[in-house]
């Protein structure tokens, strides 16, 4: 089975963000970069794919030259090979745009399975799985938390919010994954050595047939019109308790008239 | 006035809270319709409480492939009701089906989009809240109508009520839109607790609550107050409570009127689910915990005795 992972690297969520005071766009500079955690779960399940019924995993993202450093994380875990499309006139693309380079990227490759994080912790957006499946014209079957795979036969429990549902796709399709759905495996030095000497593709727009003015800020089907930052709370009352830290809890919500 | 199409999120056969929140924002923009794309029979007792809320339409896409196929259905109505009507703009509840319909639209449309929306003005500006709450952003589609998914609980739903009127719809489905197959849905441990996402109360725990069995004290407490009960991600990972519970970076982002975190520390992973509540309060033993640099009210102390008596009073007091 040939099986793409799409990853992202991000801001690293522990650390602060921002947005760039000239253009609106993340932040990347200043932040300290990770791989999407989400991500690690979607490789975690790809590579459990692959044991158990053989085939190729590839990852795939779209980002700047330094995101290569999450594709050799991701690479790291076990799968074979990635496919990094990275081009200047990329900088500030929207959903739309984003969606339409990975589509292009994840084409050629002809996979059976596409997994993805079911969000990224900056945009947490949850679209990009089904903008990329509805662009190819195969199904999607998102926020999974446990996939099964019996020949071209794709089932996944999907979490909402009443429990879940049952669905089912053949293949090809896009797989979306919670955290939920494994516990993806640490590195090993075996693989961390090996990730180093894997093929990384770089791909440009040009190389996808994407005119530069699909994409970026130029491109994009939205645009930011101002950003600030929002006003720290201000820590408020803070009592001990003393033994009557329950009635004093209470006094509060009444005062505020939730009780 | 121009119309603008609100998709109908169905909630236990009754029209969700978050739906109403969005006919309310809605009518900033012109005259709401309602768009029900669901199986044959749902949309009959919904239409009484769509008019409450200032629907002068409803379009009704009623058929079983509507709920047969996941999220493709009401992309699909959708698209040819905006290439009907005309719509000044489209909005969704922010839910993931919500997001994900969304998303297909967009695509189809060669729409922009903007999702998670806490806020929309008449002239198609959307506010959002990003990076766990520390950043606004007011954001526009450049390209087509508004097309937002809204944030639910993130502004108050208000009636205005009007008589609408009816239209059916055809749910007219494409190769590609019959791919991936509903064959079943799982309604687990149903409690009378509201939707967490939409609840003006959320009672939280956390490592601090030690126990799945202490639990216990989380939900009676949230129970007096009508909320719902939530659990950080400590908490879930520990196994003390269920996954779809979890509040923060991985989990449900919540903005409820009040919300009592209840041994936890406040780690950015779980503030990212819940610092955009109106009035926090918290219970932790640790005086240093970050959960106090947020909270308006907060008490250091042993939550399991803290919660107890405060239950008695609340009992007492109710009494």
């Amino acid at each position: 089975m040939k099986i793409v992972v799409l990853v992202k690297q991000v801001p690293d969520s522990g650390a602060e963000r921002s947005l760039r005071s000239d253009d609106h766009t993340v932040d990347r500079a200043s932040a300290s970069n990770v791989l999407n955690e989400m991500d690690e779960y979607a490789i975690e399940e790809a590579l459990r794919v692959k044991e158990a019924v053989g085939g190729e995993v590839t990852v795939v993202t779209m980002g700047p030259p330094q995101a290569v450093e999450a594709v050799r994380k991701a690479l790291q875990m076990g799968p074979d090979k990635a496919v990094h499309v990275t081009d200047e006139a990329l900088h500030g693309s929207c959903a739309l745009a984003t969606s339409k380079v990975l589509a292009a990227a994840v084409r050629s490759l002809e996979p059976d399975l596409i997994l993805a994080g079911a969000e990224a912790t900056d945009a947490r957006g949850q679209v990009i799985p089904h903008m990329v499946a509805e662009r190819l014209g195969i199904a999607a079957l998102t926020g999974a938390r446990k996939l099964t795979v019996e020949g071209n036969r794709l089932t996944v429990e999907r979490q909402t919010e009443e429990g879940y549902e049952v669905v089912t796709a053949s293949t090809p399709a896009v797989v979306s994954v919670w955290d939920t759905i494994n516990e993806p495996r640490y590195p090993s030095f075996k693989g961390i050595m090996e990730a180093k000497k894997k093929p990384v593709q770089t791909v440009s727009l040009a190389d996808l047939g994407i005119s530069p003015d699909e994409v970026g800020l130029a491109g994009a089907s939205t645009a930011v019109v101002e950003a600030a930052p929002r006003p720290p709370r201000q820590a408020g009352t803070r009592v001990v308790d003393e033994g009557d830290g329950g009635v004093k809890l209470v006094e509060f919500l009444a005062a505020e008239k939730f009780v | 006035m121009a119309e603008v199409l609100v998709l109908v999120k169905v909630a236990g056969g009754a029209v969700s809270k978050p739906t109403l929140e969005a006919l309310t924002l809605a009518r900033r923009l012109g005259e709401p319709s309602a768009v029900v794309v669901e199986a044959p029979g749902t949309a009959q007792p919904l239409i009484e409480r769509l008019g409450e809320y200032g629907a002068a339409k409803v379009y009704v896409a009623e058929s079983e492939d509507a709920a047969k196929y996941l999220v493709t259905p009401k992309a699909a109505v959708l698209a040819s009701l905006v290439a009907q009507t005309s719509p000044a703009a489209v909005l969704i509840p922010s839910t993931q089906e919500g997001r994900e319909v969304a998303a297909r639209l967009a695509v189809r449309l060669d729409n922009g989009v903007l999702v998670d929306v806490v806020d929309l003005a008449a002239d198609g500006v959307a506010t959002q809240s990003i990076f766990a709450g520390s950043v606004t952003v007011k954001s526009r589609v450049t390209r087509g109508i508004p097309l937002v998914t809204v944030r639910p609980s993130a502004v108050t739903a208000e009636p205005a009520p009007t008589t609408p009127a009816v239209t059916p719809v055809e749910v007219a489905l494409g190769p590609a839109d019959t791919l991936a197959t509903v064959t079943e849905r799982v309604a687990e441990a149903k409690s009378a607790r509201p939707e967490l996402t939409e609840a003006s109360v959320v009672v939280a725990g956390g490592r601090g609550v030690g126990s799945a069995e202490n639990f216990a004290i989380v939900e009676q407490l949230a129970d007096l107050l009508g909320g719902a009960v939530g659990a950080s991600r400590a908490a879930t990972d520990s196994g003390f409570y269920p996954h779809r519970f979890q509040i923060g970076q991985t989990g449900k982002t919540v903005s409820p009127q009040l919300y009592i975190a209840l041994g936890i520390s406040g780690a950015i992973q779980h503030r990212a689910g819940m610092q955009t509540s109106k009035t926090i309060v918290a219970v932790n033993k640790d005086p240093e915990a970050p959960i106090f640099e947020l909270a308006d009210f907060g008490i250091v102390g042993d939550l399991h005795t803290v919660v107890p008596q405060a239950i008695e009073e609340i009992k007492k007091r109710k009494a």
